[in-house]
């Protein structure tokens, strides 16, 4: 597979970051003062209530939105400051919680069509390593098949190619898991660490599945209830190759009781805060 | 030859969808009660319309003014199927180019949106006098009146098409490296061709419809103007003939445009199919 693996870069540092929806208007204080860092190749997981604000960081990085205060850095430069956002681009390509997979075009000219697009590589080399993607991850065959015909746990596996044809330095996944059954979801999470094993880079991946957490990660950020801030960070340590197998692991059950116990914590604030505003 | 066996299946398939004859049923029912009312029982009112038998004897006739076996019937129908075409075609080529543009971009569509929402419900009938004194000739007008409609028609079909594109195809494109105008290539255009041939649809039944309406310009030739002048001679026969024959185009018309949408939207086809 030529190029593929290896990213030496990808060091994401969040600094301070802040970010106010409609600051004439509502002032909806979406993310506060949060700050964390992600070193280049590591595989980070968020994990906070939903509604925190966990994809308005992840919109940010991307180049979606902007943010109110703070800066976030890639490799040392600032990707996004008040009053900076650079354009989204393959360096940081997001995989969508409900898949974006383009419905009009086939798996194939899915997969290729970032590195044509951009012209960085010819449409026959493109397709060759396409090919070769799919057929390592045992999905050879769907090449000419339409989204639209294939299992959402087969759209998932194609996008999250789609997106690492780029080679990009991040690779930002928003609950990509999130509305699949439990079966489609251990293939997804087999598929996820043998892809990271053979080509590691930073991962920036959201989720509110703590057991998906600590198998997949490096490194978990809790978030606090709305407006989020890190309210820990946990360094799982888990060695790596890994397969499902860690979760019989005394660590493994170790850290999702520490993890439940902070969680369970900011989810009661979450609720309360919930009735507090029903009331 | 291959035309042939797949027309033979179609036949052979049709023959056994209770659809089908459903449809052949309905239609059969209707004959008979148009025939029962007008030539049998001959109802009050219902007696000055045409029986559908004599309509059909009209039809086969070679003395008659106009009928399958004249020559006149077939340069009425080139006609008019050339000014609906064209119209038709106008109204694709400028429908889609500004529904698109007007879908896209924001700042497009809040200048223009009002102004075609006036426009929009002004009745091609209604447009004959300017398009007159306006347009050279007789085709053009007459083309211009059958065009109007079917435009905005698709003009709406296809803002609505590129409003209903989820934000994160946009988005999506855009991670992926894609510079405008290859998202308006490869998102919006896709995106919106559903709700664009439903529009075409629309707007292919309104150009047959205004047709007839700029047909009153014609002066000769066409469907439309022959209407008027078989009812000017009391030849209602022939006004009937002519409504079905246009109603007949206009049915084919549609069928074309389905065609040619399942042809450029093969994935709502293979979903439509994988889904059962
Ligand atoms: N465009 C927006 N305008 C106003 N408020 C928003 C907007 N997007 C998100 N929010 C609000 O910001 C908060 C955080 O949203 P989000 O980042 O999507 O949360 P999460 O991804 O953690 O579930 C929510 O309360 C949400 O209602
Ligand atoms: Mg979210």
């Amino acid at each position: 597979m030529s190029g593929i693996p290896q990213a030496a870069k990808g060091d994401i540092s969040i600094r301070g970051v802040s970010k106010v929806y409609d600051p004439s208007g509502a002032r909806v204080t979406a993310i506060e003062q949060c700050s964390f860092d992600v070193a280049a190749g590591q595989f980070a997981v968020v994990v906070g209530p939903s509604g925190c604000g966990k994809t308005t960081l992840l919109n940010a990085i991307a180049g979606f939105d902007t943010i109110s205060a703070g800066e976030i850095l890639l490799d040392g430069e600032v990707i996004a400051s008040a009053n900076k956002q650079i354009r989204p681009g393959s360096d940081r390509v997001v995989v969508f919680q409900n898949g974006a997979l383009f419905p009009w075009r086939t798996m194939m000219e899915n997969i290729v069509y970032g590195p044509v697009r951009q012209k960085t590589m010819s449409r026959p080399e493109a397709e060759r390593i396409a090919r070769e993607l799919l057929r390592r991850v045992g999905l050879e065959g769907v090449q000419d098949k339409y989204p639209g015909e294939l299992s959402s746990g087969v759209q998932r596996r194609g996008e999250i190619l789609r997106a690492l044809i780029n080679q990009p330095t991040v690779m930002l996944l928003d609950e990509p898991f999130r509305a699949l059954d439990a079966v489609a979801k251990s293939v997804m999470h087999e598929f996820v660490l043998e892809l990271f094993d053979f080509s590691p880079r930073t991962m920036f991946f959201i989720t509110h599945d703590l057991d998906e957490a600590i198998l997949l990660a490096d490194k978990v950020i809790v978030m606090t209830t709305r407006p989020a801030r890190v309210k820990t960070v946990i360094e799982v340590g888990l060695p790596r190759p890994r397969s499902a197998n860690v979760t019989g692991a005394a660590r493994y059950r170790e850290l999702k009781q520490s993890l439940l116990e902070v969680v369970h914590e900011e989810a009661l604030k979450a609720f309360q805060a919930g009735e507090r505003e029903m009331a | 030859m291959a035309q042939s066996s797949s027309l033979g299946r179609r036949l052979a398939r049709a023959a056994t969808d209770a659809a089908f004859w459903r449809g052949l049923l309905g239609l059969t029912l209707f004959f008979l009660a148009w025939y029962v009312l007008t030539a049998v029982l001959k109802l009050p009112r219902f007696e000055k319309i045409p029986d559908p038998l004599a309509v059909l004897v009209d039809w086969l006739n070679p003395h008659a003014t106009r009928s399958l076996f004249t020559a006149p019937y077939y340069v009425d129908i080139l006609y008019s199927v050339a000014r609906t075409y064209v119209a038709f075609l106008a109204a694709v080529v400028f429908g889609v180019g500004l529904g698109l543009f007007m879908g896209w971009s924001t700042l497009l569509f809040n200048f223009t949106f009002p102004l075609v929402e006036v426009f929009r419900p002004i009745p091609p009938l209604s447009w004959i006098p300017l398009a007159i004194i306006v347009l050279p000739g007789i085709e053009l007008p007459v083309v211009y009146v059958t065009f109007i409609a079917a435009f905005f028609a698709t003009v709406i079909n296809t803002i609505l098409g590129v409003h209903s594109i989820d934000r994160k195809y946009f988005l999506a494109a855009r991670c992926l490296g894609a510079r405008p105008l290859d998202v308006l290539r490869d998102v919006v255009v896709p995106g919106a061709l559903p709700f664009i041939f439903t529009g075409l649809q629309i707007a292919m039944g309104l150009a047959w419809m205004s047709l007839v309406a700029g047909e009153i310009i014609a002066g000769q030739r066409g469907l439309g103007y022959y209407i008027y002048q078989a009812a000017s001679l009391y030849q209602y026969d022939q006004v009937v003939m002519y409504m079905f024959t246009l109603g007949f185009l206009g049915f084919v018309s549609s069928v074309l445009i389905r065609r040619v949408g399942q042809r450029m939207m093969a994935w709502e086809e293979a979903r439509r199919k994988s889904k059962g």
